[in-house]
């Protein structure tokens, strides 16, 4: 009661009972202050000076404190719902991005991969029926080309000008027409008879060998942009629970003081700003736990899946290609190795088989560990199962060929089914491979889905509340200052 | 008055005619020139890497490794190893599919059982009527890959290899060879329009493809800046002869080095091209065998000493002939 004079000659200049925040830091209330104080002061002092000495006039005075401590406290809580909605918004973009943008981009990177290595596979098979190519056949080799084709405009839309991508998928579009180019000579003079057509399918192979180099580049490098919107999107947001730790600290201290002071144990305002600033801090925790753990979980569960399954694909298809490849060039292409005695003539396309053999059988045991669920597991079970079934065959097939049995191992190839034919054990291995891909996908989209929506609100939320919650303090602090007047 | 009709039909007709005769010869002529020395090794592209050690082997271990082979007159022709055959009934023959001309399957045969024919598949029926003693005697052909053609002829998965298989040193030590039957030798192919004229200072400037290991490369390093001029690029090397004409009709270069016979062949898959000039090396192709089945090799060497009479030349005609000219027959034959 003391101090109600100087108390009510602060009041005059600003409307304490509802903005007791502002007096501190508004000018008019302050000259009046000093004035009273020291009538005569330096002529020429800072601005940060005058506050300070401002400042520190008003804590000689219990209405001051408590102005002081409500511009604080209004200052923490709103700090703390817009650390809370600026980190939440990078957080929730990210993880927007890894569902809306970096994934789709990504798997339309690995379709790329596939469509091209499809298209090959299917050229050469295409190529080893001849004049008897189905429609079948070449139905799915110009799917693949314009599945390549459309994916890349979409790929070249999303890509940064300038960026090494977009110099990849330039270089893409203009190698596809090129390889077209060549397949089609090479069917053209096929269905003339001449050998020439085995050597530009060769040639349009390996064309496309380079074009697949590219492909999984660009594959590679989206991938690693959706690795690095999981690591935006995931990371806890360590200034926001600092902030509301603090905010909701400062609360508890100053309601603490004024039961000290007053004895009263609730103010109003000050518990509705506590309330408020904790429902902030707990929805930040508890959102950001359940979101992270859904990305993770689509992270950990969908996304190295989707990968490894589509490794597993592509070294099938590439698999395939060369087992093909080696009937169409008959031992044109060969590389020696060893010297002497041990020297040894491989022929090229069926060493490259053996490689992505080996490759699809490492990519489907990563596979089968990495599969979570009983229904993710079947067709990558189903999928070893006929790997191992088309290595018998092929092992035959080889047999055949290489006792001078062609015809023979023709129809183990490309055959009819009853020929028992490898290439049944490899559209197989493709089927599986594609519902399990299909599977993880649709874990990844119901996983990180679920992530983004733990998000929902929170950014929106957080704002508000905070916006409350520093009403409230003041509110509570100006409860108390009215008591002064 | 012969002499007047003669005199009268010169200054008319005939001198149009005798011309036209000239102008005949001289085409005979220059279509014989390139054909006479035109031929090699043919299959694959990686065969010519065996070649191509051999080549370089023959100087140093053997004279002429064409002329090694048993003359049939030097014992006994029908032996166990010709018996065992007559007994199975079949021959069974390596043979390759994919010289188009010598040793080829149409991709777009409809009988079931793959269809070969060429050259070499025409010597091939003639070796086992020959030996069976029958007209369209059975053979078991079998389609082996280049690298096969060696160890299959050791393991006695056939009773030879008729493959566009040059005789060379390195293979020597290995199986047997009948005496030659195809001389061939490296020749420039190209474009008719080109104005390369053969392996010489026409191919000045020009883009030069052959084939990874092949003896054209060897040939072209060694005679880069002498024989022909040091602007030519030979940096086009492929892992097959047959991809050259890929590049070439492509336009990625000018002019091809292989052997003639196999250039023979790529000009039978396009109209557009020709040999150009003579061969400049000498390799022949012979009948490979076991070592050591003596009888079967004297045999077979009798069979070709009919077969190149008359059937040689008729097979030659039927495949060959079209783009290597008429040619001038048979190699000649010298026993050891």
């Amino acid at each position: 009661m003391t101090y109600q004079q100087k108390g009510g000659a602060a009041p005059p200049g600003a409307p304490a009972p509802t903005m007791p925040a502002v007096p501190p830091q508004a000018p008019p209330p302050g000259p009046q202050v000093r004035s009273a104080v020291p009538d005569t002061g330096p002529p020429r002092r800072t601005a940060w000076a005058e506050g300070v000495d401002q400042l520190r006039a008003a804590a000689t005075t219990e209405p001051g404190r408590l102005r002081i401590i409500g511009a604080v406290l209004a200052l923490l809580v709103v700090a703390f719902g817009a650390v809370t909605a600026w980190e939440m918004t990078d957080r929730s973009a990210a993880a927007d991005d890894v569902l809306h943008s970096s994934q789709p981009l990504s798997a339309d990177a690995a379709e790329i991969y596939r469509s091209l290595a499809d298209a090959n596979t299917a050229a050469s098979s295409g190529f080893l029926a001849g004049g008897q190519e189905t429609k079948a056949s070449r139905d799915l080799y110009e799917k693949d080309i314009n599945n390549a084709a459309e994916k890349l405009v979409t790929a070249a839309a999303n890509s940064e000008p300038g960026s090494a991508s977009e110099k990849t998928i330039t270089k893409l579009n203009r190698m596809l027409p090129e390889y077209k180019g060549l397949v089609e000579r090479a069917r053209a003079n096929n269905r003339q008879g001449f050998p020439l057509g085995g050597a530009y399918l060769r040639y349009a192979n390996s064309k496309m060998q380079v074009m697949l180099e590219d492909a999984e580049h660009l594959y590679t490098v989206e991938n690693q942009r959706l690795r690095a919107d999981y690591d935006d999107a995931t990371p806890y947001p360590w200034i926001a629970i600092g902030a509301g730790v603090l905010a909701i600290g400062g609360l508890a201290w100053a309601q603490h003081r004024n039961y000290r002071r007053t004895n009263r144990v609730l103010n109003h305002g000050l518990v509705a700003a506590t309330a408020a600033s904790t429902v902030v801090l707990l929805w930040l925790v508890v959102g950001h736990s359940v979101a992270r753990s859904g990305l993770n979980d689509s992270y950990d569960n969908a996304v190295r899946s989707l990968n490894t399954l589509n490794d597993a694909r592509i070294a099938s298809l590439k698999a395939r290609g060369n087992e093909n490849l080696t009937l169409v060039a008959r031992g044109a292409e060969t590389r020696t190795e060893g010297t002497g005695a041990n020297k040894k003539t491989l022929d090229v396309f069926d060493e490259d088989y053996e490689t992505q053999m080996k490759a699809l059988t490492t990519k489907l045991a990563a596979a089968e560990g990495l599969a979570d669920d009983s229904a993710g597991m079947k067709p990558v079970k189903a999928a070893t199962a006929n790997m191992k079934v088309w290595k018998e065959r092929h092992k035959e097939a080889r047999t055949q060929d290489n006792l001078g049995n062609y015809q023979g191992a023709l129809d183990r190839v490309i055959g009819s089914n009853d020929k028992k034919p490898t290439g049944e054990c490899f559209e197989n291995v493709d089927t599986a491979l594609a519902t399990a891909i299909k599977h993880e996908e649709t874990e990844f989209k119901q996983a990180a889905g679920d992530g983004r929506g733990a998000m929902n609100g929170l950014v929106v939320g957080a704002a508000v509340l905070a916006v409350l919650a520093a009403a409230g303090a003041v509110l509570g602090i100006g409860r108390r200052l009215s008591e002064y007047r | 008055m012969n002499a007047r009709r003669l005199r009268t039909s010169l200054r008319g007709w005939g001198g149009v005619g005798a011309m036209a005769v000239v102008c005949a010869l001289a085409a005979v002529f220059a279509l014989l020139l390139p054909v006479s020395q035109s031929r090699e090794d043919g299959g694959t592209g990686a065969d010519g890497q065996g070649v191509a050690q051999g080549s370089q082997a023959k100087a140093e271990k053997c004279p002429d490794p064409q002329n090694q082979s048993l003359s049939p007159d030097s014992g006994p022709q029908d032996g166990v190893n010709v018996q065992r055959i007559k007994e199975k009934g079949f021959l069974t023959v390596g043979v390759d599919q994919n010289s188009y001309r010598f040793g080829y399957r149409d991709p777009n045969s409809t009988s079931k059982k793959a269809q070969l024919e060429g050259f070499d598949i025409d010597l091939v029926h003639a070796i086992a009527d020959e030996i069976l003693g029958e007209k369209d005697a059975e053979v078991h052909f079998q389609a082996i890959p280049t690298s096969e053609r060696i160890p299959a002829i050791q393991r006695g998965d056939v009773d030879m290899v008729v493959r566009t298989m040059t005789i060379n040193c390195d293979r020597l030590e290995l199986v047997a060879f009948s005496s030659p039957y195809f001389e061939t030798g490296q020749q420039v192919l190209a474009p008719k329009k080109s104005d390369i004229k053969g392996y010489d200072e026409t191919l000045a400037g020009q883009r030069i493809c052959s084939a990874s290991g092949s003896i054209a490369l060897d040939k072209l390093k060694a005679d880069l800046g002498s024989v022909i001029p040091k602007s030519a690029d030979i940096s086009t090397v492929v892992p097959n002869q047959l991809d050259c004409l890929v590049r070439l009709q492509l336009g990625e270069v000018d002019a091809v080095v292989t052997d003639g016979a196999l250039a023979a062949s790529q000009a039978a898959q396009d109209p557009t091209v020709e040999l150009k000039g003579e061969p400049f090396t000498d390799e022949y192709y012979g009948v490979a065998m076991k070592k050591g089945a003596t009888d079967l090799i004297r045999r077979v060497n009798q069979i070709l000493v009919d077969y190149r009479k008359a059937d040689w030349q008729k097979s030659y005609d039927t495949w060959l002939a079209g783009t290597l000219g008429k040619g001038d027959g048979p190699p000649p034959v010298q026993y050891k």
